[in-house]
């Protein structure tokens, strides 16, 4: 296990520039390398990678491996595993980072196997343990109900998905120096079994829940699509966007796309309003990260109650109006 | 076409939270008296997707569970939704696998299965939430995967399948045999039908051994295991709700303006 040394992240790239994600595995990765003394390098894949390379320089990275194929434009599952795999089995890193994204849930696990090593998903802590030195990941499990800590101990490289938002990204200094490395990703597209026919972008309506600085989310308690208009009311009020729970979207009274939740959004803005939702845990787990969260829902024993700053109790059709009423007021002041 | 799906037994994931407990010595969750467990959500949803392909083009659907004690009730409830046959995996050397030993349990029961074009997962287990098993699974099976599908199709020979993205979704086309993980988005469970329980009742459901899959005892071994979960504990809250109140609903959300309104958050 000598063998494996230094950290290596799988960055990403989102219409042309780092993504977000990106930047946070490069904050948490120079915290761990310089807590162990190792080497922080990252893997950039894509079609046409310009000066990025050097931009992930600038925030925190020792080394860069530009992977550049026109095949490597978007995602490729076959593609990317193969060629992550490879400079995995080249650099022999003792950490591989990689983003809990649509990207890196599908990467990380394919790498585990390949490489036999040990993986934990949606890491919302990383430390290094002072004894042995191997990185202990924190991460929810059952919904978010506890929270479990795992370590690789016997396999390299210790792989983590780290959930989105959850550590500080790396800041930029445009004098730091370090090595940019073109590697030949060779992508043999007769390998890749599967084909990608298709890429389908669904533009949600109103204000983007990730970006939303208000969020107003309905429950399974809201009744109706046409109910659910009253969430869309309150939303438009405080120029926010709208959440739901599961069960609303699967009732049809709203797009998918607007799930909040462990498999849904994780959003956090200031204001989380949750309307006639019970507050389980999975769906907590997308909005726990909001400044204030307000509850309104008939039953006092609710979860929701538990986790908000502000509640009142009682039905949502008599609350609203009333509550819209005097927003309106009180905003055109 | 021959479809062999992965289900889990798990203790209820909607159990509310004041209820749930961890026992952090053996790092399990009690579950509170009486409440069964059930088959995990997500593998729920793709026996659903098996049973539409059958209804769509025909097919036999296998069901395979690891687990212990009442493994075979998961079984059952998709053999009563549709699904043709079931086998349990049950031996005191599958407890406590990480998701690279289940993995590799799973794919000797499928080897000994046989033929096959398909292999459903969930997207990830409702417990331990990890969505790894299988992706590993198909690696080690030596198969392509497609993961967390909202949408799957039998098309041109192979398979026609939406993944779901943050903004949308992407269209895949697969060849079989693969492995896809699914979504609840491919629709909500189908209820069991009465004739379906009364078959599911009367099947025979066979339990695999470790011997009978032909496992390699090194690769469940406990210090063969590549991740070791370390620490279980309950994140303590300490949120303290406001209860805002009125001589009626339309008066305490008035109040609940005013007071948003004085701590600045609106
Ligand atoms: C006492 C105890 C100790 C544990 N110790 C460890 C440990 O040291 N290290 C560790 O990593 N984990 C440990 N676990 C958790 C572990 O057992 C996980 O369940 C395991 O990692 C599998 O991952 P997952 O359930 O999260 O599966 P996922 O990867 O989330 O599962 C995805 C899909 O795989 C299929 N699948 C998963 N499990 C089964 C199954 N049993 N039968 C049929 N299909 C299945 C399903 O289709 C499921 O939807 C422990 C659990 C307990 C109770
Ligand atoms: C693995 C897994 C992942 C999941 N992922 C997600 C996820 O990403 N997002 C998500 O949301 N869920 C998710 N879920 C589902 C989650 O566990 C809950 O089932 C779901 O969030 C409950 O939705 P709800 O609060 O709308 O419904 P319910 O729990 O049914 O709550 C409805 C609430 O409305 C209240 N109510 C009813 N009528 C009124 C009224 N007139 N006025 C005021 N209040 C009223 C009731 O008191 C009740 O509290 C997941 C589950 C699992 C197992």
């Amino acid at each position: 296990m000598d063998t494996h040394k230094g950290i290596l992240l799988c960055g990403e790239i989102e219409k042309g520039t780092l993504a977000p994600i990106t930047m946070e595995l490069l904050g948490i990765g120079r915290v761990l390398a310089d807590k162990t003394g190792q080497e922080l390098s990252i893997l950039l894949m894509g079609s046409d990678i310009g000066g990025l390379g050097e931009e992930a320089l600038a925030y925190g990275a020792d080394k860069v491996y530009v992977a550049e194929n026109p095949l490597l434009e978007h995602y490729h599952s076959d593609a990317c595993t193969m060629v992550a795999a490879d400079l995995c089995r080249k650099a022999l890193p003792s950490i591989l980072l990689l983003g809990n994204t649509d990207a890196g849930r599908d990467l990380a696990p394919r790498l585990a196997a390949r490489l036999q090593a040990g993986l934990a998903t949606d890491a919302v802590e990383l430390d290094i343990d002072p004894d042995t030195g191997i990185l202990v990941v924190t991460r929810p499990v059952f919904g978010g109900n506890a929270l479990a800590s795992v370590m690789v101990r016997k396999v390299r490289p210790q792989i983590a998905t780290v959930r989105p938002k959850t550590v500080k990204p790396a800041e930029k200094d445009a004098s730091r120096q370090g090595q940019v490395i073109r590697m030949v990703a060779e992508v043999d597209s007769s390998t890749l079994k599967v084909q990608v026919v298709e890429r389908v972008e669904e533009k949600v309506e109103g204000v983007r829940l990730e970006d939303a600085e208000v969020v107003v989310s309905g429950g399974r308690g809201i009744g109706s699509s046409q109910s659910y208009e009253m969430i869309w009311e309150l939303a438009r009020l405080l120029d926010g966007a709208v959440g739901a729970t599961r069960p609303a979207c699967e009732e049809g009274w709203i797009s998918m796309l607007h799930q909040v939740g462990q498999t849904g959004k994780m959003v956090s803005p200031k204001l989380y309003i949750a309307v006639a939702l019970s507050g389980a845990m999975q769906h907590i787990a997308g909005c726990s990260g909001s400044k204030c969260i307000v509850a309104i829902n008939q039953d006092p024993e609710a979860n929701i109650f538990k986790v908000a700053h502000y509640g009142v109790v009682g039905d949502y059709k008599e609350i609203l109006p009333a509550f819209m009423g005097k927003l309106k007021e009180l905003l055109a002041k | 076409m021959h479809i062999i799906v992965c289900v889990k037994q798990i203790p209820d994931p909607e159990i509310p939270s004041a209820k749930f407990k961890i026992d952090p010595a053996t790092k399990k969750v009690v579950p509170p008296a009486g409440v069964p467990p059930v088959i995990s959500v997500f593998d729920e949803r793709a026996v659903e997707a098996a049973c539409q392909l059958k209804d769509k083009n025909g097919a036999k659907i296998t069901v395979i569970s690891m687990g212990q004690g009442k493994v075979a009730d998961v079984v059952k409830h998709a053999l009563s939704m549709g699904a043709d046959d079931g086998i349990t995996l049950q031996d005191s050397a599958f407890e406590n696998l990480d998701s690279y030993g289940t993995a590799y349990v799973l794919s000797k029961a499928i080897q000994k299965i046989g033929e096959y074009d398909l292999v459903l997962c969930g997207r990830q287990a409702a417990d331990w939430d990890s969505g790894q098993v299988g992706s590993i699974l198909a690696e080690m099976l030596g198969i392509p995967v497609v993961t967390i599908a909202r949408n799957i199709q039998a098309a041109d020979g192979g398979l026609r399948v939406e993944r779901v993205l943050k903004d949308g979704y992407e269209v895949v086309q697969a060849p079989m045999p693969c492995l896809v993980t699914v979504s609840n988005e491919v629709g909500l469970p189908r209820l069991p039908t009465g004739m379906g329980i009364i078959t599911a009742t009367r099947k025979k459901i066979p339990a695999w051994t470790a011997q009978d899959i032909e496992i390699d005892p090194a690769q469940v071994a406990p210090e063969g295991a590549h991740t070791e979960i370390v620490k279980l504990s309950v994140p303590i809250r300490d949120v303290q709700c406001e209860i805002v109140t009125g001589k009626d609903a339309g008066e305490a959300a008035v109040e609940l303006a005013v007071r948003l309104r004085a701590a600045n958050i609106i």
